[in-house]
Protein backbone atom coordinates (compact mmCIF):
# COMPACT_ATOMS: atom_id res chain seq x y z
CA UNK A 1 0.00 0.00 0.00
CA UNK A 2 2.99 2.25 0.74
CA UNK A 3 5.71 0.66 -1.88
CA UNK A 4 5.56 3.23 -4.18
CA UNK A 5 5.98 5.88 -1.40
CA UNK A 6 8.79 3.77 0.15
CA UNK A 7 10.26 3.08 -2.95
CA UNK A 8 10.83 6.44 -4.38
CA UNK A 9 12.45 7.77 -1.27
CA UNK A 10 14.39 4.70 -0.96
CA UNK A 11 15.39 5.37 -4.60
CA UNK A 12 15.93 9.33 -3.55
CA UNK A 13 17.85 8.22 -0.80
CA UNK A 14 20.33 6.09 -2.99
CA UNK A 15 20.74 7.37 -6.40
CA UNK A 16 19.58 4.29 -7.58
CA UNK A 17 16.61 3.81 -10.01
CA UNK A 18 12.99 3.50 -8.51
CA UNK A 19 12.51 0.32 -11.03
CA UNK A 20 15.43 -1.18 -9.16
CA UNK A 21 13.78 -1.40 -5.90
CA UNK A 22 11.57 -4.45 -5.03
CA UNK A 23 8.89 -5.42 -2.67
CA UNK A 24 11.21 -7.86 -1.82
CA UNK A 25 14.35 -6.17 -1.81
CA UNK A 26 16.36 -6.06 1.30
CA UNK A 27 17.24 -2.43 2.99
CA UNK A 28 21.30 -4.02 3.65
CA UNK A 29 21.29 -4.31 -0.21
CA UNK A 30 20.04 -1.08 -1.07
CA UNK A 31 22.73 0.30 1.34
CA UNK A 32 20.54 1.16 3.62
CA UNK A 33 21.39 0.82 7.38
CA UNK A 34 19.47 0.03 10.39
CA UNK A 35 19.46 4.07 11.05
CA UNK A 36 18.34 5.21 7.49
CA UNK A 37 15.68 3.23 8.45
CA UNK A 38 14.47 5.16 11.13
CA UNK A 39 15.31 7.77 8.75
CA UNK A 40 13.39 6.87 5.84
CA UNK A 41 10.75 5.99 8.32
CA UNK A 42 10.46 9.89 9.28
CA UNK A 43 10.48 10.87 5.77
CA UNK A 44 7.41 8.56 4.70
CA UNK A 45 5.98 10.18 8.51
CA UNK A 46 5.98 13.33 7.09
CA UNK A 47 4.76 12.38 3.53
CA UNK A 48 1.54 9.73 4.73
CA UNK A 49 0.92 13.11 7.65
CA UNK A 50 1.29 10.00 10.38
CA UNK A 51 3.41 9.16 12.99
CA UNK A 52 5.07 5.55 13.48
CA UNK A 53 7.40 4.08 15.90
CA UNK A 54 9.78 1.68 14.22
CA UNK A 55 9.69 -0.53 17.56
CA UNK A 56 11.05 -3.73 15.58
CA UNK A 57 13.17 -4.81 13.08
CA UNK A 58 12.37 -4.70 9.15
CA UNK A 59 14.13 -6.29 7.33
CA UNK A 60 13.18 -5.78 3.15
CA UNK A 61 11.06 -3.07 1.84
CA UNK A 62 7.44 -5.13 2.18
CA UNK A 63 8.28 -5.34 6.01
CA UNK A 64 8.33 -1.72 6.17
CA UNK A 65 5.33 -1.71 4.07
CA UNK A 66 3.40 -4.20 6.41
CA UNK A 67 4.67 -2.43 9.78
CA UNK A 68 3.33 0.62 8.41
CA UNK A 69 -0.36 -0.89 7.31
CA UNK A 70 -0.46 -2.93 10.81
CA UNK A 71 0.58 0.50 12.27
CA UNK A 72 -1.96 2.01 11.01
CA UNK A 73 -4.93 -0.18 11.23
CA UNK A 74 -4.25 0.08 15.52
CA UNK A 75 -4.21 3.57 15.09
CA UNK A 76 -7.57 3.56 13.79
CA UNK B 1 27.26 32.21 17.12
CA UNK B 2 24.66 30.11 17.67
CA UNK B 3 21.52 32.33 16.16
CA UNK B 4 18.11 30.12 15.18
CA UNK B 5 19.55 27.38 16.66
CA UNK B 6 17.29 25.47 19.28
CA UNK B 7 18.59 24.50 22.74
CA UNK B 8 17.03 22.55 25.41
CA UNK B 9 18.54 22.84 28.99
CA UNK B 10 17.39 20.44 31.21
CA UNK B 11 17.51 21.32 35.06
CA UNK B 12 17.88 24.29 33.65
CA UNK B 13 16.13 27.08 36.66
CA UNK B 14 19.29 26.92 38.39
CA UNK B 15 22.60 26.38 39.49
CA UNK B 16 25.08 24.90 36.40
CA UNK B 17 21.81 24.72 33.69
CA UNK B 18 20.70 28.14 34.42
CA UNK B 19 24.24 29.81 33.57
CA UNK B 20 23.95 27.27 30.57
CA UNK B 21 20.87 28.92 29.82
CA UNK B 22 21.95 31.95 29.69
CA UNK B 23 25.30 31.36 27.90
CA UNK B 24 23.60 29.46 25.09
CA UNK B 25 21.48 32.29 25.09
CA UNK B 26 24.19 35.33 24.78
CA UNK B 27 25.25 33.06 21.89
CA UNK B 28 21.79 34.03 19.92
CA UNK B 29 20.10 30.56 20.72
CA UNK B 30 16.49 30.03 21.79
CA UNK B 31 15.79 28.42 24.85
CA UNK B 32 13.59 25.80 26.20
CA UNK B 33 14.24 25.31 29.77
CA UNK B 34 13.35 22.12 31.49
CA UNK B 35 12.46 22.12 35.23
CA UNK B 36 11.04 19.80 37.82
CA UNK B 37 9.80 22.04 40.66
CA UNK B 38 10.73 25.58 40.82
CA UNK B 39 8.39 27.64 38.49
CA UNK B 40 9.07 30.97 39.82
CA UNK B 41 13.11 30.19 39.10
CA UNK B 42 12.33 28.38 35.80
CA UNK B 43 10.62 31.74 34.40
CA UNK B 44 12.59 34.06 35.92
CA UNK B 45 15.39 32.37 33.62
CA UNK B 46 13.22 32.65 30.68
CA UNK B 47 12.60 35.82 31.29
CA UNK B 48 16.15 37.06 31.63
CA UNK B 49 16.83 34.85 28.44
CA UNK B 50 14.12 36.68 26.74
CA UNK B 51 14.98 40.68 28.19
CA UNK B 52 18.76 40.63 28.11
CA UNK B 53 19.46 38.14 25.36
CA UNK B 54 17.00 39.06 23.22
CA UNK B 55 16.18 35.32 22.23
CA UNK B 56 12.61 33.37 22.66
CA UNK B 57 12.90 30.97 26.09
CA UNK B 58 10.36 28.84 27.45
CA UNK B 59 10.17 26.88 30.53
CA UNK B 60 8.53 23.37 30.52
CA UNK B 61 7.61 21.54 33.69
CA UNK B 62 8.98 17.93 32.89
CA UNK B 63 9.89 14.99 35.43
CA UNK B 64 12.79 13.26 32.96
CA UNK B 65 12.95 10.57 34.61
CA UNK B 66 9.82 9.75 33.10
CA UNK B 67 9.84 8.24 29.67
CA UNK B 68 6.57 9.11 29.08
CA UNK B 69 5.97 12.77 30.10
CA UNK B 70 9.57 13.35 28.73
CA UNK B 71 7.88 12.40 24.90
CA UNK B 72 5.21 14.87 25.66
CA UNK B 73 7.26 17.26 26.36
CA UNK B 74 9.47 17.27 23.38
CA UNK B 75 6.47 16.94 21.72
CA UNK B 76 5.26 20.33 23.29
CA UNK B 77 9.40 22.05 22.64
CA UNK B 78 9.07 20.99 18.77
CA UNK B 79 5.22 22.63 18.40
CA UNK B 80 6.20 25.48 20.11
CA UNK B 81 9.84 25.90 18.91
CA UNK B 82 9.37 24.23 15.11
CA UNK B 83 12.50 21.96 16.16
CA UNK B 84 15.55 20.78 18.46
CA UNK B 85 19.27 21.40 17.71
CA UNK B 86 21.24 21.39 21.08
CA UNK B 87 20.39 19.34 23.80
CA UNK B 88 22.03 19.89 26.93
CA UNK B 89 21.13 17.11 29.86
CA UNK B 90 22.01 18.80 32.70
CA UNK B 91 19.57 17.71 35.10
CA UNK B 92 20.69 15.66 38.36
CA UNK B 93 19.86 15.38 41.82
CA UNK B 94 22.12 13.56 44.62
CA UNK B 95 21.23 11.25 47.79
CA UNK B 96 24.18 10.82 49.59
CA UNK B 97 25.08 8.13 51.48
CA UNK B 98 27.70 5.49 52.48
CA UNK B 99 27.53 2.20 50.28
CA UNK B 100 26.23 0.02 53.33
CA UNK B 101 23.62 2.07 54.23
CA UNK B 102 22.27 3.47 51.42
CA UNK B 103 18.71 2.56 50.19
CA UNK B 104 17.66 1.42 47.25
CA UNK B 105 15.05 4.32 46.65
CA UNK B 106 18.10 6.70 46.99
CA UNK B 107 20.42 4.72 44.49
CA UNK B 108 17.20 4.25 41.88
CA UNK B 109 16.06 7.69 42.39
CA UNK B 110 19.76 9.45 41.45
CA UNK B 111 19.71 6.53 38.68
CA UNK B 112 16.52 7.06 37.21
CA UNK B 113 17.01 11.12 37.01
CA UNK B 114 20.77 11.41 35.93
CA UNK B 115 21.04 8.26 33.86
CA UNK B 116 17.85 7.59 32.82
CA UNK B 117 16.61 10.97 32.06
CA UNK B 118 19.62 11.70 29.62
CA UNK B 119 18.38 8.30 28.26
CA UNK B 120 14.90 9.57 27.85
CA UNK B 121 15.39 13.27 26.37
CA UNK B 122 18.35 11.80 24.07
CA UNK B 123 15.60 8.85 22.59
CA UNK B 124 12.84 11.57 22.04
CA UNK B 125 14.71 14.28 20.37
CA UNK B 126 16.95 11.98 18.77
CA UNK B 127 14.15 12.11 16.10
CA UNK B 128 14.42 15.58 15.53
CA UNK B 129 18.26 15.45 15.64
CA UNK B 130 17.99 12.86 12.26
CA UNK B 131 15.06 14.93 10.49
CA UNK B 132 17.19 17.91 10.65
CA UNK B 133 20.73 15.91 10.45
CA UNK B 134 22.38 17.32 12.63
CA UNK B 135 22.28 18.00 16.26
CA UNK B 136 23.90 18.35 19.21
CA UNK B 137 23.95 16.74 22.83
CA UNK B 138 26.00 17.44 25.96
CA UNK B 139 25.56 15.48 29.32
CA UNK B 140 26.84 16.89 32.18
CA UNK B 141 28.79 14.28 33.83
CA UNK B 142 31.02 14.72 36.85
CA UNK B 143 34.14 13.97 37.87
CA UNK B 144 32.41 11.37 40.25
CA UNK B 145 31.85 9.51 37.44
CA UNK B 146 35.79 9.49 36.53
CA UNK B 147 37.57 8.82 39.93
CA UNK B 148 34.89 8.07 42.15
CA UNK B 149 33.53 9.79 45.08
CA UNK B 150 33.20 8.18 48.44
CA UNK B 151 29.75 8.43 49.93
CA UNK B 152 28.32 8.98 46.46
CA UNK B 153 28.26 5.62 45.03
CA UNK B 154 25.34 6.10 43.21
CA UNK B 155 25.71 9.75 41.63
CA UNK B 156 29.55 8.59 40.58
CA UNK B 157 27.80 5.54 38.77
CA UNK B 158 25.24 7.78 37.36
CA UNK B 159 27.47 9.82 36.15
CA UNK B 160 29.79 6.90 35.00
CA UNK B 161 27.30 5.54 32.85
CA UNK B 162 26.14 9.22 31.51
CA UNK B 163 30.07 8.97 29.80
CA UNK B 164 29.31 5.39 28.26
CA UNK B 165 25.79 6.81 27.19
CA UNK B 166 27.95 9.80 25.80
CA UNK B 167 30.56 7.69 23.65
CA UNK B 168 28.14 5.30 22.44
CA UNK B 169 24.97 8.06 21.22
CA UNK B 170 28.81 9.72 19.88
CA UNK B 171 29.45 6.65 17.78
CA UNK B 172 25.65 5.71 16.68
CA UNK B 173 24.73 9.01 15.33
CA UNK B 174 27.95 10.50 14.26
CA UNK B 175 27.56 9.20 10.44
CA UNK B 176 24.12 11.49 10.61
CA UNK B 177 26.14 14.94 11.34
CA UNK B 178 25.09 14.28 15.23
CA UNK B 179 27.49 15.15 17.84
CA UNK B 180 27.42 14.00 21.76
CA UNK B 181 29.82 15.15 24.25
CA UNK B 182 30.48 15.24 27.62
CA UNK B 183 31.37 17.24 30.57
CA UNK B 184 32.54 16.44 33.70
CA UNK B 185 32.94 19.18 36.20
CA UNK B 186 34.78 19.03 39.10
CA UNK B 187 33.97 21.38 42.51
CA UNK B 188 31.46 23.63 41.37
CA UNK B 189 30.23 26.35 43.61
CA UNK B 190 26.26 25.91 43.43
CA UNK B 191 23.52 25.74 45.54
CA UNK B 192 23.36 21.65 45.55
CA UNK B 193 27.05 21.54 45.89
CA UNK B 194 27.72 24.34 48.46
CA UNK B 195 28.51 22.28 51.59
CA UNK B 196 31.41 21.16 49.59
CA UNK B 197 33.57 23.65 51.00
CA UNK B 198 34.78 21.61 54.07
CA UNK B 199 35.59 18.49 51.33
CA UNK B 200 39.22 17.33 52.01
CA UNK B 201 39.24 16.66 48.76
CA UNK B 202 38.93 20.76 47.64
CA UNK B 203 42.50 20.92 48.66
CA UNK B 204 43.57 19.07 46.06
CA UNK B 205 42.26 20.96 43.29
CA UNK B 206 45.48 22.13 41.48
CA UNK B 207 43.93 25.42 40.84
CA UNK B 208 42.92 25.99 44.03
CA UNK B 209 39.41 26.73 44.00
CA UNK B 210 35.93 25.76 43.63
CA UNK B 211 34.69 26.58 39.88
CA UNK B 212 31.77 28.76 39.03
CA UNK B 213 28.71 27.50 36.77
CA UNK B 214 29.18 29.76 34.31
CA UNK B 215 32.96 28.25 33.69
CA UNK B 216 30.83 25.03 32.96
CA UNK B 217 28.58 26.77 30.91
CA UNK B 218 31.14 28.37 28.91
CA UNK B 219 32.59 24.59 27.94
CA UNK B 220 29.17 24.21 26.68
CA UNK B 221 28.88 26.60 24.58
CA UNK B 222 32.21 25.67 23.20
CA UNK B 223 30.95 22.00 22.85
CA UNK B 224 27.88 23.28 20.76
CA UNK B 225 29.89 24.86 18.22
CA UNK B 226 32.81 22.49 18.07
CA UNK B 227 32.15 20.82 14.91
CA UNK B 228 35.04 18.06 14.95
CA UNK B 229 34.69 17.26 18.71
CA UNK B 230 32.31 14.10 19.35
CA UNK B 231 32.84 11.17 21.97
CA UNK B 232 35.07 13.55 24.27
CA UNK B 233 34.44 14.12 27.93
CA UNK B 234 35.87 17.62 28.77
CA UNK B 235 36.64 18.12 32.38
CA UNK B 236 35.79 21.18 33.60
CA UNK B 237 37.21 20.59 37.52
CA UNK B 238 40.51 23.06 38.14
CA UNK B 239 42.54 19.82 37.28
CA UNK B 240 41.34 17.82 40.07
CA UNK B 241 40.97 14.58 37.87
CA UNK B 242 43.53 14.56 36.13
Amino acid sequence: MYFESIARIVAERTGCDVAEVKPESKFSELGIDSLDTVELLMSLEDEIGIEIELDQKVETIDDLDKFIQSKQEQAS
Amino acid sequence: MLKGKVAIVTGGSRGIGEAIAYELASKGADIAVIYSGNVSAAEQVCRKCQEVYGVKAQAYLCNVADFEIVKQTVAQIKADFGTVHILVNNAGITRDGLVARMKEADFDAVLDTNLKGAFHMIRHCTGLFLRNREGCIINISSVSGLIGNAGQCNYAASKAGLIGLTKSVARELAPKGIRCNAIAPGFIATDMTQDQSDNPLLAQVPLGRMGTPREVAEAVAFLASADYITGEVLRVDGGIAM
